[in-house]
């Protein structure tokens, strides 16, 4: 009988330093399955963010460069526009692009550059400990938030996905999540087709992934991912915002 | 031996071309050159102004509070600068477009309606090339023939108006010497 | 090759094309715009990248991006939006890449004005940005040694692995000279396979790279300062450059300026030298490393009554000068700024009445 399930190649050794139950661990390894299957491994530059995703470049096994909180997007730029025969993507989360980074990813999306973009959205600050996001949902708990966030004063969560498939410029945008085995596959497919649009040199390609932090949400994590099915899915709705075939 | 000529008028003038044109021909001889432009709030709402600078040594300070000559195109240009003219140094008048003279006495005038004698050779917007030849032609700080070569070259793409210009050049170099 | 006529900022963009810079991430701001406009024009003749990046911010980051990958970039700005450029240019020292910034100065703080000023010096050879690093700083005094300079910059940049500012004025920026590009100033690309994220498969190795800046253990954070700072070390010993100006005879007086101050200073020696008076210049042509032991050794002359500092700045070259002469001689200070530059005139007053 045959191998029916291995590691990827584009993963290291290394075991993570994530919490338990936490969903960054998932979606390395579609990552890392995307490149492999697509056989980019060895021409592909990833920029890790400012976040608990920092030391991705201990797991994913490729170049990488590191940029400082937010500006992923503008150093993928730099890279793709003077090297545009390397494969380039970008690993965020939600206060790193939804945040501080917003201006250049909007831009960088925009200018339709020809990268992908992978977007955690756990509706939370987790490397920091828990602080309030954009996309924090209305009354959830956040250490800057003990009362729960107040939309009167933070304004309503941020539908990255959403307002990233307003931008006139072609692309492909979706929202995935990981929260269940048939979303991991869908996620999968979609962050391989993210890539691929990249080899074919056809548009920017922005994954947003619906993920779960059990330890700033202070959950098990099985009740995490409760939680994100009934109270973040019906807000963060996923599927296909928008993809090239529509310009 | 470093000359300074500050070139004055408004914007659309041309002014910041002629001087170009002097300092380009002025380097073509082997001088050191420097072209100082204003720039700045007071580029905006119509002056424009620079300063050439031809010397036979490296040249130092740019800034040039009194320059030698002034070539001045306009009126408001006459009276911000006129009082700043080294003693002995040339003032040009654009005579088309103001009614006045310069206050001093010690400083050499050289009075031509540029407008009105490119208007003659066709076209009001050579006025900037009529004022170059013929301050050119009465400072004699650089070759006039290298000097109209450098026009020619510096309308190379626009062929067509190379005649009215080698028109407008002749046309200065006459009334300088008038 | 015959000299060419050229504003500052378009030979600066020259410059940078003749020294094999082909990558240029820029974000408009007056008086530099010029290097701008020209590379949007001539970069895609010579097969280059020419981009506007959505603020200095993200330019900042482009440049980190492009050079990470192991590519020559430069990007040109003015004051503020250097001090945008400031957080990128600590992680680009940091993560120890080459890039080339040009600071076109202008008057500041704030939005200031947009004449020419050095107040900068402390942002460019002081910090900026957070953390212990440094900038190797160059100071051209004229649109040919801007030039120069530009073309001098990637070479020290890949040699240290560290960014490299030029460092300008609107004046400078601004106004024309006769230019000419030495084609010896131009060096070949160093070889980056080493640490470069250039794709492991254009280095055909198996090792990945990571070009980075974090470190979250104490020793090694430590170890990783203490190689930076010998690279600054070494700047100091390899890298200094510096002009002393009328200092062969029996100075009075020492005056320490650079840029286009330095030129005015120049006028004024002269003047004084036709009234019989003897005063000498010290011209830091980098800012850092500064020229320590030049002008120490200067002021130290022993018919030079004092030093004194001008600038286009309300006092900042000048605590190096102190530091440097360590009080064996006085060391004064002059300036104006806001786009009011000292002129001869008054810098000859001022020399005459502090050598009395």
């Amino acid at each position: 009988m045959g191998k029916a399930f291995s590691k990827p190649e584009a993963l290291t050794d290394n075991y993570t330093h994530y919490c338990p139950g936490c969903t960054h661990g998932i979606v390395h390894r579609l990552v890392a399955e995307a490149i492999d299957e697509l056989g980019i491994r060895e021409n592909t530059v990833g920029i890790a963010p400012v976040g608990c995703a920092v030391m991705i470049y201990d797991y994913i096994n490729c170049d990488f460069q590191e940029a400082a909180h937010g500006r992923a997007p503008a150093m993928a730029t730099g890279i793709k526009r003077v090297r545009p025969d390397l494969m380039v993507f970008t690993y965020q989360g939600d206060g790193d692009l939804a945040s501080i980074g917003m201006g250049e990813i909007i831009h960088a999306a925009n200018r339709g550059e020809k990268i992908t973009v992978i977007f955690i959205n756990n509706a939370i600050y987790g490397m920091t400990g828990g602080q309030m996001a954009p996309t924090t949902m209305p009354g959830q708990r956040a250490t800057t938030a003990p009362a729960g966030r107040d939309t009167a004063q933070t304004g309503m969560p941020i539908r990255m996905a959403n307002l990233m498939s307003e931008i006139v410029t072609p692309g492909y945008v979706t929202r995935q999540a990981v929260l269940k085995p048939q979303m991991v596959n869908k996620c999968k497919k979609a962050i391989k087709k993210a890539f691929q649009y990249q080899m074919d040199n056809t548009c920017f390609s922005f994954v947003e992934v619906v993920s779960t932090c059990p330890t700033n949400w202070g959950m098990t994590p099985i009740n995490a991912l409760k939680w994100a099915e009934e109270t973040l899915l019906p807000y963060y709705e996923l599927g296909d915002y928008k993809t090239p075939e529509d310009a | 031996m470093q000359t300074e000529i500050k070139f004055a008028g408004f914007g659309g003038q041309g002014i910041l071309l002629s001087a170009k044109l002097l300092a380009y021909a002025a380097m073509k001889q082997g001088f050191q050159v420097a072209w100082i432009p204003s720039y700045g709030p007071e580029m905006r709402g119509g002056t424009a102004y620079c300063t050439v600078v031809i010397s036979d040594k490296l040249i130092g300070s740019p800034i040039i509070k009194s320059p030698t000559h002034l070539v001045a195109m306009n009126r408001p240009s006459l009276e911000k600068f006129d009082d700043t003219i080294k003693p002995g140094g040339i003032v040009f008048i654009n005579a088309s477009l103001i009614p006045v003279r310069s206050q001093r006495k010690d400083v050499v005038e050289l009075v031509v309606p540029v407008n009105d004698i490119a208007i003659e050779a066709g076209s009001v917007r050579a006025a900037n090339i009529v004022a170059l030849a013929a301050f050119a032609a009465k400072s004699k700080l650089v070759d006039l023939d290298l000097l109209k070569k450098c026009v020619k070259e510096e309308f190379a793409a626009k062929a067509k108006i190379i005649p009215l210009n080698m028109d407008a050049f002749d046309r200065g170099v006459a009334a300088a010497q008038a | 090759m015959a000299k060419v006529l050229m504003k500052g900022n378009e030979a600066i963009g020259e410059a940078a094309i003749r020294a094999g810079c082909l990558n240029y991430f820029a974000y408009p701001i007056t008086p530099q715009s010029e290097v701008a406009e020209y590379l949007s024009k001539r970069l895609p003749e010579v097969g280059g990248v020419f981009l506007q990046g959505e603020s200095e911010v993200a330019v900042g980051y482009m440049l980190f991006g492009a050079s990470g990958a192991g590519e020559r970039v430069m990007t040109t700005s003015s004051s503020p939006g250097i001090s945008l450029m400031s957080e990128a240019i600590s992680y680009i020292a940091g993560a120890e890449c080459p890039a080339v910034f040009v600071n076109i100065m202008r008057g500041g703080p704030g939005l200031g004005g947009i004449l020419p000023s050095q107040g900068d010096y402390f942002q460019a050879t002081k910090g900026g940005g957070h953390g212990d690093y440094h900038l190797l700083v160059l100071a051209p005094d004229g649109v040919q040694e801007a030039v120069e300079m530009t073309m001098q910059a990637f070479g020290l940049a890949e040699k240290y692995r560290n960014p490299v500012m030029v460092m300008g004025d609107g004046m400078i920026g601004q106004m024309m000279e006769p230019v000419e590009f030495p084609d010896d100033l131009k060096t070949e690309p160093t070889n980056k396979d080493d640490w470069a994220s250039n794709g492991m498969s254009t280095r055909k190795s198996k090792k990945k790279n990571l070009v980075k800046s974090l470190f979250l253990d104490p020793a090694e954070l430590n170890q990783h300062n203490l190689n930076l700072k010998a690279k600054y070390e070494q700047m100091k010993k390899e890298d200094v450059q510096y002009e002393l100006y009328n200092a062969d005879g029996d100075y009075q007086i020492l005056i320490a300026s650079y840029g286009t101050m330095s030129r005015v200073c120049r006028t004024a020696i002269d003047m004084l030298k036709a009234e019989g008076i003897e005063a000498a210049m010290f011209r830091p042509k980098t800012l850092f490393p500064f020229p320590e032991k030049q002008v120490h050794d200067a002021a130290l002359k022993e018919t030079c009554k004092c030093v004194i500092s001008i600038e286009m700045s309300m006092g900042q070259m000048v605590e190096d000068v102190q530091r440097c002469v360590m009080g064996k001689k006085p060391v004064e200070f002059y300036g104006e700024c806001g786009g009011e530059i000292p002129s001869p005139e008054k810098i000859m007053e001022i020399v005459k009445e502090l050598i009395g």
